[in-house]
């Protein structure tokens, strides 16, 4: 069996795990196994990665290997990665694991919780490994699912409404999405849902023209596209913490990797000649997100919205569709994923805590607790692009990317881009100085404590990767440039 | 480029001293913590005056000019193929004379800050602050590129923020930190699209601008334009107007690190960058240079005639430094060539300044912490007479005023006359102009230094426990600090032949005193001393007074700042919150999400109107296909029949 199928198989095994677990310790015991597996199986994954391309190994995709699945559709069970899957695998790993321990003290029906909560972890996997379209749509299923159900049973506030509303969007995306990919399939010959075929082959131009929006956005939907994003704010308020962190850490991310894999990869003629449309909503989402995170009051939907506006940016750098950019943007994957992961964690502990997200009841953590409130500094630090962080290196990578675009209407958004950063800076120092500083108005909560030892390591974790990645990018970057290149050279042949 | 190595660890040592104390301070007693910071600094100044040393002391090349060393310089974060983001340590005589500056002062500041900080919460985070600044601060003078530079330009703020923001519970110093790093991350904004155009015309970051000489000037007419943006960032952390607003207010933070941060180190990173970008300037972009220049002029009028209505002493002292550094850049404007004989003065002059006034602004600050600490208030009106009870820090104090004052021997004289020679060689109008703020110079310096120290004998007020506690003199760990500092104050400007290692071109430069401009200076200088010592030395206001109410309206404005907090208020209140994050925000509710909000209704109000056609009711059922037999029939006869009518 194909090393890269060990990735759906964990989580599977995790399924059969929870169901014969009998109590809260064996749930447990076969979360953190499984979660630390996966981690394991993607560093290992990254190590081998590595070494074959290190002996010279050069074909796009490594570890492929493709499995009739249903032969009049020629559907395929086929898998393969880059430097971008495996990359985007270990961001995954690192958020399966870390959400693990953020929801440690999960009381209500945990194990139908952490059931979902795998399932979950297998579309995300899946939908990373595989190569064939129709692989790749059903894990992305596979993965929104779980979601409404998260969402309306362990939810928060207007659970429901919210639940109902970001599976609703996320359907109409995603039938989007078939249209798309079947527009592609049938636009190839209909011989083949392998990426790397179809993209050999020359869907026309005019089926492009029709096929690139729609596609685009589906997945765009997905990644916060303007005005497609209102479902962000609502479901990721309304979202118990490790769902959070899973669905602005890695589900938005599908978006983007699809975005870049499947519509701008296949499609380079019509992205070429189409992509202004959607450069002009994804620079509104960068800087409106940016703007509405300024007011609002929920810790979680200021968070929302500022992930609007750091996905935002993921877009608008594939749509330069210079190579540096592209690699900015799988970097800022990584870097928001990591981030917005660690904000929604800390977020939930602070909310744990106190029963309450509005900034204007919070002040003064720092002196009840200030490991947390540690934490939240470095996460505001990392989020406004802080030297020394991810934000700082995927920012910069992007921005000089999109420079590299030398035409006045790529210049100008790209300035007008570049504005967000300081306006990252006012909400967030706001909120730091509302919540986090001050004195402690509320009596009731100088008898709070700060972290225990799982949402310790929870924070530790994704610090770690972070600052690790804002130190040391150079192994990341290149790999990353490596992969990306393909697809900067298809879209540049056109 | 083996020999120097070891430099690499002034970047490492407080970088760990950071990181060791940020991790595992809280377990160790705060004293502790603080000399481990401490050591940590002292060997790091070691290293620091090691290879200055070394630097210094190593042949000249052909032309006259020191070697620029490179000892590291490493791909950190490739930028495509060819552009790339290094790290590295860049040795040139500029960056080695910040070593010694950064690390004299922040060494001065860590033993000092040893006794002030005693008993305050928070004492080992303090000195992990420190180590983190001093460690950017450093970073960012040795940097090899201009995107290294923006990195460690970023890490200063972020310190200078934490270190604003260190009495956290206290509602102005949280204010005053954030507008810190707003406003200057604002400015910063400004460099870092410089960066991004200079990057993508020049195809490289790196300073060495005679290996891609040819790239530049193929650039040509961007070349302006980025460089005029990067002075933007560089104005910004220079708190030159009008960005200057962040300074006076980061005065919040503890008095050691405003001597550290906001006077002697961070913000004059501006004025080096501009120095570091110097042959570029020169060579392809003078105008901006000397814009630059009327600029600074006029921020060091501006903030030399606020210093003189100021009433808290050490926002006296940041509006001194505001105006003070608009000399460095008016130094650094008014050069029109890179030959320090015909029009290059002005660089040595400025590097010169920057180094004197880092010695003595420092000296400045410290003293002023030693009155707080004495008299538990910044305010003027509290203080007086003190130099009975603080002989130490009224001696130290006074050489740092004379210095500043620019009265022959002490430092700030020699530097301050070489901008003014500088200067009238460009425009006679500007060298009277920055001789006039020379002389206000010595006035409000003198006004504070009366104020302090002499006027009415300073009330004893009674403490807490009911005893009447005398200002006393601060401990000795305090003291030898000022003394240091003072000492190098006396000696620095004429014992140091500065010119012989820092000039334009890179060549020795002789320094010699133009008599016509020193001895005007110390006319001005002298009577501005002569105005404040009448106005301010008595127990008796009666002149000052006089003036404040004959000039009403020009000191209240000057009271006010001139009203540019209030428009910063107006901006970031009203334009950004009221005008356009509100707004969105209410857009974003209800209209993109009541749309979609809308469909679903729709989709409901729909599912619910058309369930009813499936009632089972079998009539109901009849009646539709009635309906639709006689619509289908009308449709078929209309396409027969019509089409022949028609036609």
């Amino acid at each position: 069996m194909n090393f890269l199928s060990i990735f759906v198989l964990i989580p599977s095994l995790m399924l059969l795990g929870l169901w014969a677990a009998r109590n809260i310790k064996q749930i447990r015991a076969v979360m953190v196994t499984g979660a630390s597996l996966l981690m394991v199986m993607a560093v290992m994954l990254a190590y081998l990665y590595v070494r074959a391309r290190s002996a010279g190994d050069t074909s796009q995709m490594l570890f492929t290997s493709s499995m009739e699945w249903y032969k009049p559709l020629n559907i395929c069970y086929a898998v393969g990665v880059d430097g971008i899957s495996v990359v985007m695998l270990l961001l995954s790993a690192v958020i399966v694991f870390t959400g693990v321990f953020a929801s440690w003290k999960m009381k209500l029906q945990t194990k139908e919780f952490f059931l979902w909560f795998s399932l979950l972890s297998m579309g995300v996997f899946g939908f990373f490994i595989s190569i064939d379209l129709f692989t790749m749509f059903m894990f992305y299923e596979i993965a929104l699912i779980p979601m409404y159900l998260l969402i309306g049973i362990w939810g928060t506030g207007r659970k429901e409404y919210s639940a109902m509303k970001l599976t609703l969007m996320l359907m109409g995306a995603s039938a989007f999405l078939l249209m798309g990919i079947l527009g592609i399939f049938f636009g190839a010959g209909g011989t083949t849902m392998n990426i790397l075929e179809i993209a050999k082959l020359h869907i026309p131009i005019e089926l492009q023209r029709i096929f690139f929006p729609i596609t685009f956005l589906g997945f765009g939907v997905l990644g916060a596209l303007f005005p497609f994003h209102t479902w962000s704010p609502d479901g990721h308020a309304s979202a118990p913490t490790a769902v959070s962190m899973l669905h602005a850490g890695v589900l938005m991310k599908l978006g983007g990797y699809g975005c870049f894999r499947v519509a701008m990869y296949l499609m380079p003629e019509a992205a070429t000649e189409l992509s202004w449309i959607f450069l002009i909503l994804t620079g509104i989402s960068v800087v409106y997100g940016a703007f509405s995170a300024c007011v609002q009051t929920d810790l979680k939907y200021i968070n929302a919205y500022s992930s609007v506006s750091h996905c935002g940016l993921v877009l608008f750098a594939i749509l330069m569709m210079t190579h540096t950019a592209s690699t900015g943007a799988v970097l800022q994957m990584l870097s928001h994923g990591l981030i917005t992961a660690l904000f929604f964690a800390l977020i939930g502990m602070i909310y744990g805590r106190t029963h309450t997200r509005d900034v204007r009841e919070l002040r003064g953590l720092m002196k009840i607790m200030p490991f947390l409130s540690v934490g939240y500094v470095i996460a505001g630090f990392a989020n406004l692009g802080l030297p020394g962080f991810s934000g700082f290196i995927a920012e910069m990578t992007i921005f000089v990317g999109s420079f590299e675009n030398t035409d006045t209407f790529h210049r100008v958004w790209t300035i007008i881009a570049t504005t967000s950063i300081v306006i990252t800076a006012v909400y967030i120092l706001r909120l730091v100085g509302r919540i986090i500083y001050g004195e402690v108005e509320n009596k009731e909560y100088l008898s709070l404590t700060d972290a225990t030892w799982d949402e310790r390591l929870s924070v530790i974790v994704l610090v770690a990767a972070v600052a690790g990645l804002g130190c040391f990018p150079l192994w990341f970057s290149s790999i990353i440039g490596e992969s990306t290149l393909p697809v900067i050279t298809q879209l540049m042949s056109h | 480029m083996e020999q120097y190595s070891i430099t690499l660890l002034v970047l490492l040592l407080p970088l760990a001293a950071f990181l060791f104390l940020g991790l595992f301070g809280n377990r160790f007693k705060p004293l502790t913590a603080g000399l481990i910071a401490t050591i940590e600094m002292a060997a790091t100044t070691v290293i620091a005056y090691f290879t200055a040393f070394k630097y210094f002391t190593s042949d000249r090349l052909a032309d006259g000019t020191f070697a620029t060393c490179i000892p590291f310089d490493h791909v950190w974060l490739p930028f495509g193929k060819t552009l790339t983001f290094n790290m590295g340590i860049l040795l040139d005589p500029i960056s080695v004379m910040m070593l010694i500056v950064i690390t004299t002062v922040s060494l001065m500041v860590h033993v000092y800050s040893l006794g002030y900080m005693k008993g305050e919460k928070g004492f080992q985070r303090y000195f992990a602050f420190l180590s983190l600044f001093t460690m950017s601060m450093l970073g960012l003078v040795v940097a090899t590129n201009i995107f290294q530079m923006y990195l460690f330009w970023e890490l200063v703020g972020v310190s200078s923020y934490l270190l604003i923001g260190f009495y956290y519970t206290k509602p102005s110093a949280i204010a005053a930190s954030k507008k810190a790093f707003i406003v200057t991350r604002f400015a910063d904004l400004g460099f870092l699209i410089g960066i991004l155009i200079y990057g993508y015309y020049v195809g490289s970051y790196s300073f060495e601008y005679s290996v891609h000489i040819k790239a530049i000037a193929a650039a040509g007419t961007v070349i302006p334009l980025a460089l005029g943006l990067m002075i933007i960032g560089g104005a910004g952390k220079s708190a030159m107007f009008p960005f200057h607003l962040w300074l006076p207010d980061a005065m919040e933070g503890p008095t050691p690190v405003s001597a550290l941060i906001h006077a002697a180190t961070m913000v004059v990173a501006g004025v080096y960058l501009i120095a570091r970008l110097f042959p570029l300037f020169i060579g392809y972009a003078p105008d901006v240079l000397h814009i630059a220049g009327y600029v600074g002029a006029f921020t060091a009028l501006f903030a030399a005639v606020i210093a003189c209505v100021q009433t808290d002493i050490k926002r006296v002292l940041a509006f001194s430094t505001i105006s003070q550094i608009g000399f460095m850049i008016v130094a650094l404007g008014v050069s029109t060539s890179t030959d320090p004989h015909h029009g290059g003065l002005g660089y040595m002059a400025s590097m010169f300044h920057l180094f004197t006034h880092a010695m003595f602004k420092a000296l400045l600050f410290l003293g002023a912490g030693a009155v707080i600490h004495a008299v538990h208030s910044n305010e003027m009106k509290d203080m007086g007479g003190l130099r009975k009870y603080m002989r130490v820090t009224h001696f130290t104090f006074l050489i740092a005023c004379l210095a500043i004052a620019g009265i022959p021997p002490f430092s700030g004289f020699f530097s301050k006359d070489e901008i003014l020679v500088a200067t009238f060689m460009f425009s006679p109008v500007m060298g009277y102009l920055m001789t006039f703020i020379a002389g206000l110079t010595a006035f409000y310096m003198f006004r504070l230094y009366y104020n302090i120290f002499w006027a009415k004998p300073c009330e004893l007020k009674a403490g807490h426990d009911g005893h009447v506690h005398t200002p006393h003199e601060a401990p000795a760990v305090m003291t030898v600090p000022l003394v240091i500092l003072a000492a190098l104050t006396c000696v620095v400007g004429y014992i140091v032949p500065f010119g012989k290692f820092i000039s334009s071109d890179g060549s020795a430069y002789h320094i010699h005193i133009d008599l016509k401009v020193a001895v005007t200076s110390i006319v001005v200088a002298v009577i501005g001393i002569g105005i404040a010592r009448v106005m301010y030395r008595g127990a008796s206001r009666k002149i000052a007074d006089g003036l404040e109410r004959n000039f009403g309206l020009l000191y209240r404005a000057a009271v006010k700042r001139f009203y540019i907090d209030e428009i910063y208020q107006f901006i970031t209140h009203k334009i950004i919150f009221a005008l356009i994050s509100k707004p969105v925000a209410w857009f974003d509710r209800h209209v993109v999400d009541a749309f979609f909000d809308g469909l679903a209704w729709i989709a409901h109000v729909a599912a619910a109107k058309i369930k009813g056609l499936q009632s089972g009711n079998v009539q109901s059922y009849a009646v539709v296909f009635l309906w639709g037999i006689i619509a289908i029939m009308a449709a078929l006869l209309f396409i027969t029949f019509g089409v022949f009518w028609l036609l």
